[in-house]
């Protein structure tokens, strides 16, 4: 579904990403792991737009997106779920929500979307008219995830929807990106939590400066004496 | 104290005045707010508004309903191409760039309007009714300029809260950089917002050439008190933009009743300088 091949990545004259090669199909889930810096949020902003392709080809559904525009990318089926969540903190839990809804082909179904998302999070109908800001850590991943499956999205970007809660919370959204997976939603998923999301995903790839160390399936990868011994710590 | 009904007839004036100054911040603090740049020469958008519904109902007899409205797309189409030929390609240089440039644009249009029109004051020669109501007198003009200007800003409102568009040209104003995840094309809404910021100042220019004589400098006559209610309301905030009109007007209409009008706009003044030290973020401003 989504193939990157020898993908480079620069801010300025920093580059960022080296040559990465990644693909993702139909139904899986994908995590990108690595430590702090390694490039994982830039592979994703890449992904979705928000960083052009320095080198290297881009494709989703064997369609190329480096000549698309940003703002198109969401378009052919790309939803980012940002790091950090970045709602609109003065915006109500719904305005966010219709943001995520904002291309043309997803406008239309916007009220059948919310009705979808509320049913996944009754918490978010409850505060649907509350600022994004005010929200717990918890409810704000949800109206971040929420926001991404308005645009009716065939994939995921997730960049580290566990970071920061506490560990029940961590517990509930791992929990509910397998939920979306089993609704059929392909996940590529970047995570700190090694262990946990390792028993979530199919495959994975461990990214380190900026460039894929190993990549394998997720019992390999946890399996993998250095990969245990640098990120598990057991 | 004896109930003052003159008092009361410029407390009501200056309810008056406070809508049309709210729609003058309006205009500049959506711009301010979504593009983050400040238009200068904003005011003298206002002014080729002024011109133009003068130009269209005095020399050629267009129903002046019909030449606010052509003079509203007009200056729309002007906000439109101020974004496009001068901000969009200083976008991102550092603010003094940008504060030269939109001055620099004021200059030209004060300049180009003396060229067209010379230094004259013109007025477009309508005299509108005074309504007298238990003693106390009202210009029609003001009346309707209060109720176009509050017609105005109440669609404007509308606008930003029910539409796609609308809600993401707030959200622009809240984190630009990630829009484009959502689908949004900020340059699209770069120049939406600088057609309705136009747009906004074309009304106010239909409005306000009922009351004011129009002349190349013009602008100058409310372009500074339009910028010291932003600030004051904290620049970007439209609501804070709104209340710091009225309370502003209030000084202006009050002070002005008690003394003169001169003296009126001096407190204002003052108020403000005052408020900058104690609150310098604006009454409803959040950066501090
Ligand atoms: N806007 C930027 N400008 C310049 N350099 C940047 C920028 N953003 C990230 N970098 C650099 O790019 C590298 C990769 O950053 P990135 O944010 O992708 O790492 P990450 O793997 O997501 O880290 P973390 O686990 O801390 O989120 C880092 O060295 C970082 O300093
Ligand atoms: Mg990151």
């Amino acid at each position: 579904m989504l193939e990157l091949r020898s993908v480079s990545a620069r801010y300025g004259s920093f580059q960022a990403l080296f040559d990465v090669s990644l693909d993702v199909r139909a139904g899986e889930a994908v995590a990108v792991l690595g430590p702090n810096g390694a490039g994982k949020t830039t592979l994703l902003r890449v992904i979705s737009g928000l960083l052009p392709v320095a080198a290297g080809e881009l494709t989703m559904e064997g369609r190329s997106l480096l000549d698309l525009p940003p703002h198109r990318i969401i378009e052919t089926g790309i939803a980012h779920v940002l790091e950090n969540r970045r709602l609109f903190p003065r915006m109500s839990v719904e305005e966010n929500l219709k943001m995520g809804a904002f291309i043309r082909g997803a406008r239309a179904r916007f009220r059948e979307r919310l009705d979808v998302v509320y049913e996944l999070f009754p918490r978010m109908a409850e505060r649907r008219d509350q600022f994004a800001g005010t929200l717990s850590g918890g409810e704000q991943q949800m109206c971040a995830i929420g926001r991404a499956l308005m645009s009716g999205p065939k994939i995921l970007l997730m960049d580290e929807p566990s970071a920061g809660l506490a560990p029940v919370i961590v517990e509930q959204v791992f929990g509910l990106v397998d939920r979306l997976r089993g609704e059929g939603y392909t996940v590529l998923i970047v995570e700190q939590n090694v262990q946990q999301v390792l028993q979530l995903v199919d495959r994975a790839y461990l990214l380190e400066v900026g460039s894929i160390k190993t990549s394998g399936s997720a019992a390999e990868l946890a399996a993998d004496e250095t990969l245990r011994r640098a990120y598990i710590g057991i | 104290m004896v109930f003052d009904i003159y008092l009361l007839e410029a407390i009501i004036n200056g309810l008056l005045l406070g809508g049309v100054l709210a729609l003058l911040a309006l205009g500049l603090n959506l711009i301010f707010g979504v593009i983050d740049v400040v238009w200068i020469s904003y005011a003298e958008l206002v002014m080729a508004g002024m011109y133009g519904v003068y130009w269209l109902y005095a020399f050629f007899g267009v129903p002046l309903v019909l030449a606010a409205l052509i003079a509203i797309f007009g200056v729309a189409v002007l906000g439109f191409l101020v974004h496009y030929l001068v901000i969009s390609p200083i976008l991102g240089k550092p603010p003094i760039n940008q504060l030269l440039a939109t001055g620099g644009l004021l200059f030209f249009l004060q300049s180009f309007a003396t060229l067209l029109f010379g230094v004259e004051f013109r007025n477009i020669g309508l005299r509108l009714p005074v309504i007298e109501l238990w003693d106390m007198y009202f210009s029609f003009a003001r009346i309707l300029a209060f109720a176009a200007a509050l017609i105005g800003m109440v669609s404007l409102y509308v606008f930003l809260k029910r539409t796609f568009m609308g809600t993401a040209i707030r959200a622009v104003a809240q984190d630009r950089e990630i829009m484009a995840t959502m689908g949004v094309n900020t340059r699209q809404v770069y120049l939406i917002t600088s057609a309705i910021g136009g747009g906004l100042a074309g009304l106010a220019a239909g409005l306000l050439v009922l009351q004011y004589d129009v002349h190349p400098a013009v602008g100058l006559s409310f372009g500074p008190i339009t910028f010291m209610i932003c600030v004051l309301g904290g620049l970007g905030n439209l609501l804070g933009g709104f209340v710091a009109a009225f309370i502003m007007s209030q000084f202006i209409s009050i002070g002005g009743f008690y003394l003169d009008l001169e003296w009126g706009y001096v407190i204002a003044f003052v108020f403000f300088i005052v408020m900058m030290f104690l609150r310098p973020q604006g009454i409803l401003g959040r950066r501090g």
